[in-house]
């Protein structure tokens, strides 16, 4: 035992006290479909089949995967969307019969000698959007799918009754069966399956099973995450992590899907057959010791994970307060990361797969639950993240105990924390200005700082007969936008400036104000606003390193492309630039981390037996990436105006956030648009958010123009089909698609700059056909 | 007498440290790179290397978030 260790039989975690009647439950299922299958062997990191399931045909067959597709598509999110590419249609919809709901891992996924090798990937046509959304997720489902024999698990039709899918990697064996009597939330569901399909009753078995589950809410709401179960075999408990954004769990839902569950006989550290195992080892061992050494005086992720970004953005004026009006808060530090880690479980390894070192997956356990369906019940929550926190902020509720009881059900409800709380900020600034009111919220009074009202609404979210406010708030901001205009309450333009959507998807947690790339990092997205693609705030409003437009674009280029690879391959985010090597400093471009990238190329060439180089990395991404947005052109979506973003994160919308930093605005005022210093003093403020508004405006829509020409896109935003041949796609159908959709554009006169460009200012290029230059290329 | 630091321009103030200046401009990120006049400065010595007058000081915040 570890000096201040707790022995495990003191540890009060919650979750543990149920007592089910498994016969009971088991002899409800009724089989619907069955399929056996030879079990392979995974070949340097692939197991070279994916799974497909017609949950209305019951059809289950494999689908081999081919050096082709190895070539173009990598693994994990570019299989996922070549299989949605083959699989769908672009009239599908995220409630259509054809819609699929795609599981994928990548060929590193499953390694446990690199820190953060256990994430998988999910896709499907998005409630929210109308095109592909794409989560990643950790937790033990992903590697287990892989090791049971499958690269991705490809879900198409709809269930006529609640089904569980089984994939037996000790049998060799998919079956799909009703599940009538099960649970339905989250944290209880997960216990009683890990429980009811572990092969014994002890916990070595239960650590060989891994559940995915939506929730009531997400039935009920278009925000519906998935859960990716891993049981923690010292709290005992069955925890979980969330591939949150797009309402993957709505679709989930809507199949009739109640639960996937992926088991294995047995695994070790090299189940992937690397090519090199050894090199494996030794790149990831100098990572270890590099995250235990140093991560305590750098992020300090392994105490307290995530929350450590809430002091760092109030500090920086980047956390979301208020809907967004404000990026710090004077009662801030009432939820800043201490606050959590006294609430945190300590001294237990907190991984979310085996391996990783950074261990930044924290649980409060014993936690006691306030209100609904569990109040007075001790729980064990996961987390909260950054990002869970600040939707904290966002909403006013500057509580630690709060936060955690709203991260509790959100999960255990198949809710989305961040599309939840960012729409319901949304709805409490529309209830300060009197647009929405108690009547109109079903008699709530969903002001700022209302816990009772938040968790009230999340509840009702969870339940099937609902108001018309639950029903169309549940919806997303989008469409409460639309219903708030519908109804003529409130300035359409005011509603749509602070609705914080852009293609439908709600914000993540950073004010973006005073970062431009940060603004097209958000909204020049292929799913939306979402930090996973680039995350460019510190680079840009604080080093001033990004000045111009072009820099910019190069930002907007290269950053997305390392976000993107690591959903090719099933790997976490964070062990690439939130540790950092002793000497990083002294390299060229310490904002690139580069001894990490050269661990990836080593870690993949290790893997897979290839020999590519860091230049082959951007370029397997960037091939993943046009193709993505291809798909979203051929949905209907995928150009200029899909990119727009809501007002609210360009600049201040209303007079108390421009008089909340006055001097930071006037000074913008004198310095950008040459206005004297004693005029804009004189000046009214309305007159002067006018003058900012139109101002910032331009500038993202000339932003826009730099970053499609660096992507080699047209000027209204579509890849252009010499981009994609210069990528290696001879793909007709997508290559004429293309072509068809920019003739169209063509015809309506969008091929044009956006931009305003004033005397001594340039467009990206002066020839209306730029890219027709490329052919040779 | 001014300093420029990330390219704007900051009032120099006498016998300032690099850590001093780092809490003066409210740079709390732990994971930051200090160079002065383009010579990178290490972190065990931002205690004791004093700022001097008309520097080109450049705080690179590294990316982490999300």
């Amino acid at each position: 035992m570890v000096e201040g260790q707790i022995p495990i039989e003191e540890y009060k975690t919650g979750n543990t006290k149920h007592k089910w009647d498994f016969n009971k439950l088991n002899f409800a299922h009724r089989i619907v479909a069955e399929y056996d299958y030879k079990k392979g062997e995974i070949n340097k990191g692939y197991a070279n089949r994916t799974l497909y399931i017609n949950l209305e045909s019951r059809e289950i067959k494999e689908k081999k995967v081919t050096e082709d597709m190895k070539k173009k598509f990598t693994g994990g999110r570019g299989f996922g969307l070549k299989l949605l590419w083959d699989g769908i249609k672009p009239s599908t919809r995220w409630d259509s019969n054809e819609n699929e709901l795609i599981i994928t891992t990548g060929p590193l996924c499953g390694a446990t000698q690199y820190p953060g090798s256990g994430k998988s990937i999910c896709l499907t046509v998005s409630p929210l959007k109308d095109i592909i959304c794409d989560s990643n997720v950790g937790g033990f489902f992903g590697p287990y799918l892989k090791f049971a024999g499958f690269d991705a698990v490809e879900i198409q039709g709809k269930a006529k009754h609640d089904v569980i899918i089984i994939i037996d990697g000790e049998k060799g064996k998919i079956t799909v069966e009703t599940a009538p009597l099960e649970e339905t939330d989250s944290h209880l569901l997960n216990e009683q399956l890990t429980h009811m399909y572990a092969s014994e009753d002890n916990d070595k078995s239960r650590q060989k099973i891994s559940v995915v589950t939506a929730g009531k809410g997400a039935k009920n709401s278009y925000w519906g995450c998935l859960n990716f179960s891993f049981y923690d075999i010292r709290r005992k408990v069955s925890r979980m992590k969330q591939a949150g954004r797009g309402g993957l769990g709505t679709v989930f839902r809507d199949k009739k899907i109640k639960a996937i569950v992926a088991k294995v006989e047995s695994f070790t550290g090299i189940s992937n057959n690397p090519a090199n195992p050894n090199k494996i080892a030794s790149v990831g061992t100098k990572l270890h010791r590099e995250i235990r050494d140093l991560d305590r005086y750098q992020c300090n992720m392994r105490a307290v994970g995530t929350s450590h970004l809430v002091e760092v953005m109030d500090e920086y004026d980047l956390l979301p307060c208020e809907n967004y009006r404000f990026g710090s808060f004077p009662k801030a530090s009432k939820i800043y990361s201490p606050k959590f880690y006294e609430r945190f479980t300590k001294i237990i390894p907190d991984g979310c797969w085996h391996g990783c070192t950074m261990a930044c997956s924290k649980t409060v356990d014993g936690f006691k639950v306030k209100t609904g369906p569990y109040k007075d019940q001790k729980v064990t929550v996961d987390g909260p993240e950054y990002e869970t926190i600040a939707c904290g902020s966002n909403m006013g509720l500057w509580n630690p105990d709060w936060i955690l009881e709203f991260n509790f059900y959100c999960d255990t409800y198949g809710l989305d924390t961040i599309s939840t709380g960012t729409s319901i900020a949304f709805y409490m600034e529309m209830y300060e200005y009197g647009i929405l009111n108690k009547k109109r919220c079903d008699n709530l009074e969903l002001c700022f700082g209302n816990f009772d009202a938040v968790m009230e609404f999340i509840h009702r979210l969870a339940k099937d007969n609902k108001s018309e406010f639950i029903t169309v708030a549940g919806k997303g901001i989008r469409c409460v936008k639309d219903w708030l205009k519908k109804n003529s309450w409130g300035d359409p333009l005011l509603i749509d400036d602070c609705g914080m959507e852009s293609k439908g998807l709600e914000y993540s947690e950073y004010v973006t104000k005073e970062s431009l790339a940060m603004q097209g990092g958000y909204g020049l997205t292929l799913k939306g606003p979402q930090h996973d693609e680039a995350w460019l705030i510190f680079m840009d409003m604080v080093n001033n390193a990004i000045p111009t437009f072009k820099e910019k674009a190069e930002a907007l280029h290269y950053y997305p492309m390392w976000r993107t690879w690591f959903g090719l391959n099933g790997l976490c985010k964070l062990p690439w630039n939130d540790i950092e090597p002793a000497n990083n400093a002294e390299t060229e471009e310490p904002t690139k981390v580069p001894e990490h990238v050269q661990n990836y190329v080593e870690y993949q060439n290790a893997m897979t037996g290839w020999n590519i180089t860091k230049d082959d990395l951007i370029m397997q991404s960037e091939r993943c990436y046009n193709w993505q947005r291809a798909m979203n052109v051929w949905m209907g979506r995928g150009r200029r105006k899909d990119d727009w973003i809501p007002y609210r994160s360009m600049g201040p919308v209303t007079e108390v956030e421009y008089l909340s930093r006055k001097d930071r605005y006037n000074k913008l005022i004198v310095e950008k648009l040459g206005i004297k210093e004693d005029e804009v003093e004189k000046m009214d403020t309305i007159n002067k958010i006018k003058l900012l508004y139109d101002y910032r405006q331009d500038q993202y829509q000339k932003l826009a123009d730099a970053v499609y020409f660096r992507r080699g896109w047209t000027p209204n935003g579509i890849p252009t089909p010499q981009k994609m041949k210069k990528l290696g796609f001879t793909d007709k159908k997508i290559l004429d698609m293309l072509q068809k959709a920019i003739d169209e554009d063509d015809i309506k006169g969008l091929n044009v700059w956006g931009g305003k460009y004033k005397k001594g200012e340039k467009p990206p290029s002066i020839d209306p056909k730029y890219w027709e230059k490329w052919k040779t290329l | 007498m001014s300093i420029k630091v990330n390219g704007k321009q900051v009032i120099w103030i006498e016998n300032e440290t690099v850590k001093q200046l780092l809490k003066r401009m409210k740079y709390t990120f732990p994971l930051v790179v200090v160079k002065i006049n383009d010579k990178l400065v290490p972190r065990s010595s931002y205690t004791e290397t004093i700022i001097p007058d008309k520097a080109k000081i450049a705080v690179i915040h590294m990316i982490s978030g999300g």
